[in-house]
């Protein structure tokens, strides 16, 4: 993976006297609260209900086993021994104190990671495929590219006090991994003919209140010109962006106004500035970062076997283990939705035992998903075993990879100041009647996505199932969502009808669950038979 | 208030009139252009003039920061300055996007401006400085 040189780590070494200096300033009354709360959420400092959130940056959701340690060692040191990964592959504390972030800055730039642009209206840490590198439908690893992104993106100065936030994705493979078009600026990695690399780019992608999917701006862009290309989109949407109301000037708005058509050929009138210009990154620049990511060097002639001869193991192989593009090597997913637990939390112990366990089987890589799951991307199949059974010792091995219980769900009202509802203990019910294993299996795949409140941070429009937050007269209200989805076939949940209260919502799902298994045709998904019935049999089945 | 200006010349004296005066004054030199006026409306007229100011309403209103640049990269040379609700965390920034000159609505503390100015010793991408971005240093 990518390594800072001098020139990196001066960045964030500079970032983080920065901050301290900003801290200082505010601490000493020379700017207000108003002026501070931009800075500091720059470097991913929100105030939540009971204290500071930190949000860290894990580019593209690729980390090491020192990196994992050292957050580890923060949540020991300055939080209550656990982090948070979230739905954009970062992690999040969530007992932070002002005056010693800075101090956890600097100790997060010892290991090359920083918290810049984790908040705020800026253009946000890149999100990526996180089987990258390791995926067999992919044509090239998509995180060169993200991390040339990085680096032009960040402390950009012309695009640092955007209208809103900016968030990007990048992928090369045919499955989408990082629900793609539902950023303000999606990259699929394809080749034309001639064989040549480029982008697939759509715009104007986004959550929130106003959800809309991506559309496809461009069929291909040569990808030497991406640098070229996004301050063109990011130029266009910062002068022509509305700036009166905050809920009206992400992208994806100026797009939906202006019209797809006419947002284009600015875009591309725009593009040509920029072209002429040349601040494009060289080729020499790619191919330094590329480099960093040559694949491990995975051993010739492993066997593909896997002895399934312990059932619990051969359950967790079926549903945690990806394919690899490498034979006799596999990809692990580690489960951070445990029955009844918080989805994405982790202790500081089980961060531990996750770096050990990547820097001994997995060439010291780890990726965060944005389902708010771990990835040991590079496993010899011979040591899955060991894996597991390490995992199931930390209480890490549950096998519900994309089940029902593989809940998304934002920190909601226990933690954030914007939530009309609680989405954590919500999720806990829903895993824990949903805990057994033959019925998870029998429903299938199945995402259910909970947002606490019209943000969406938990992704509900692209929930297979989606809940919804609101507040009804004081109380809260959750309403339901059926028919999303973050993958290839991006779809926007439609709402059933009338919210429920936390018991009727929990019931609701069950109904909608039974009404599938009634429904459904041999194979189908409950995404599938959804999009085969239509809303109608599950809204007789939910409010009957 | 603090005013900072980052060029040799001597300040401008004429006073800056709107956008819409300057188009009907086929001898003025100044022009102010509020947040949202579109920059590239000056662009025939770059040659003439000496200074543009460029309001910041706000300082989370980020248009001057593409203003200013469009105006950088269409050649122009004069004082370009941003007045308003100008502060010390934007400086940097502004600096590199094209501005020479700084009419803020704060007292800014001289010694913290210059920290601000001077805390990043690299870019890692062209803009309208001088500054030479990480890459080209990578790469000799
Ligand atoms: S969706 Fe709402 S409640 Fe949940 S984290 Fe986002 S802002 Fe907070």
């Amino acid at each position: 993976m990518y390594q800072y040189d001098k020139y990196d780590q001066g960045m964030v070494d500079a970032r983080v006297e920065e901050f301290r200096d900003q801290v200082r300033r505010r601490i000493a009354g020379d700017i207000n609260d108003d002026q501070f709360k931009p800075l500091r959420l720059k470097n991913g400092l929100y105030l939540q209900l009971h204290a500071y959130m930190l949000r860290v940056a894990i580019p593209y959701g690729t980390f090491n086993s020192l990196q994992m340690r050292k957050l580890a060692d923060i949540a020991r040191k300055y939080d209550r021994g656990y982090g948070h990964f979230t739905t954009r592959q970062n992690i999040q504390y969530n007992w932070i104190k002002l005056e010693e972030a800075p101090d956890i800055l600097a100790e997060l730039a010892t290991v090359e990671m920083h918290a810049i642009q984790t908040s705020g209206e800026s253009i946000r840490n890149i999100s990526a495929d996180q089987y990258a590198g390791a995926a067999a439908d992919e044509i090239c690893d998509p995180r060169p590219w993200a991390e040339l992104i990085r680096q032009a993106t960040t402390f950009h100065p012309e695009f640092s006090y955007l209208p809103r936030k900016f968030k990007i994705a990048v992928i090369s493979a045919a499955e989408d991994r990082a629900a793609l078009r539902w950023h303000d600026c999606a990259l699929r990695i394809v080749r034309n003919e001639a064989g040549e690399e480029g982008f697939e780019v759509y715009a104007g992608g986004g959550m929130g209140r106003t959800p809309f999917i991506a559309y496809k701006i461009r069929d291909f862009l040569p990808a030497q010109q991406i640098f070229s290309y996004l301050q063109a989109i990011l130029r266009v949407w910062n002068l022509h962006a509305r700036r009166d109301n905050i809920h009206k000037q992400r992208m994806k708005i100026l797009v939906h106004e202006l019209g797809e058509e006419e947002f284009r050929r600015q875009v591309e009138e725009e593009f040509q500035t920029f072209l002429a210009l040349g601040t494009d990154f060289p080729q020499a620049e790619y191919d330094r970062i590329a480099e960093y990511f040559t694949p491990p060097p995975f051993e010739a002639g492993l066997s593909d076997e896997i002895d399934r001869s312990d059932p619990d193991f051969a359950l967790w192989v079926d549903r945690q283990v990806a394919e690899h593009k490498a034979p006799g090597y596999a990809i692990a997913n580690i489960s951070l939705k445990p029955i009844g637990g918080i989805a994405g939390d982790i202790s500081a112990d089980q961060m531990d035992i996750v770096a050990d366990l990547a820097e001994r089987y997995s060439f010291d890589e780890i990726r965060a998903t944005h389902a708010q799951n771990l990835v040991l991307p590079h496993v010899r199949k011979a040591d899955l075993y060991a894996v597991w059974q390490a995992l199931d010792a930390a209480e890490l091995a549950d096998a519900n990879l994309d089940l029902i219980t593989d809940i998304i769900a934002c920190p909601g009202l226990d933690y954030c100041t914007l939530a009309n509802a609680r989405s954590i203990p919500l999720a806990q019910k829903i895993s824990e009647r949903f805990a057994d294993m033959e019925r998870q299996l029998d429903i299938g795949e199945l995402k259910i996505k909970i947002s606490g409140c019209i943000n969406a941070c938990g992704h509900h429009h692209a929930g297979q199932i989606g809940i919804l937050g609101v507040d009804r007269k004081g109380t809260e209200n959750y309403q339901l969502l059926l028919g999303g989805s973050g993958a290839e076939d991006t779809s926007q949940a439609k709402i059933t009808g009338p919210g429920f209260d936390e018991a009727g919502i929990v019931d609701a799902v069950e109904r909608t669950v039974e009404r599938y298994r009634e429904l459904r045709e041999p194979g189908e998904r409950f995404l599938d038979t959804y999009r085969r019935v239509g809303l109608d049999p599950f809204k007789e089945a939910i409010y009957g | 208030m603090a005013n900072f200006r980052y060029r040799d010349d001597q300040p401008h004296e004429e006073p800056a009139v709107t956008l819409d005066a300057f188009l009907e004054q086929p001898d003025a030199t100044a022009v102010r252009l509020e947040a949202g006026e579109d920059a590239r409306r000056l662009i025939p007229f770059l040659g003439r003039l000496q200074l543009i100011e460029i309001s910041f309403p706000r300082f989370r209103d980020g248009r001057g920061f593409s203003s200013a640049r469009i105006l950088r990269e269409a050649g122009y040379e004069g004082e370009l300055r941003a007045e308003g609700d100008v502060l010390i965390d934007l400086l940097f920034f502004m600096r590199r996007c094209g501005f020479d000159s700084f009419s803020s609505q704060h007292s800014l503390n001289p010694a913290d401006v210059e920290a601000a100015l001077n805390r990043y010793s690299n870019v890692y991408q062209d803009a309208t400085d001088a500054a030479v971005p990480i890459w080209k240093l990578r790469h000799g």
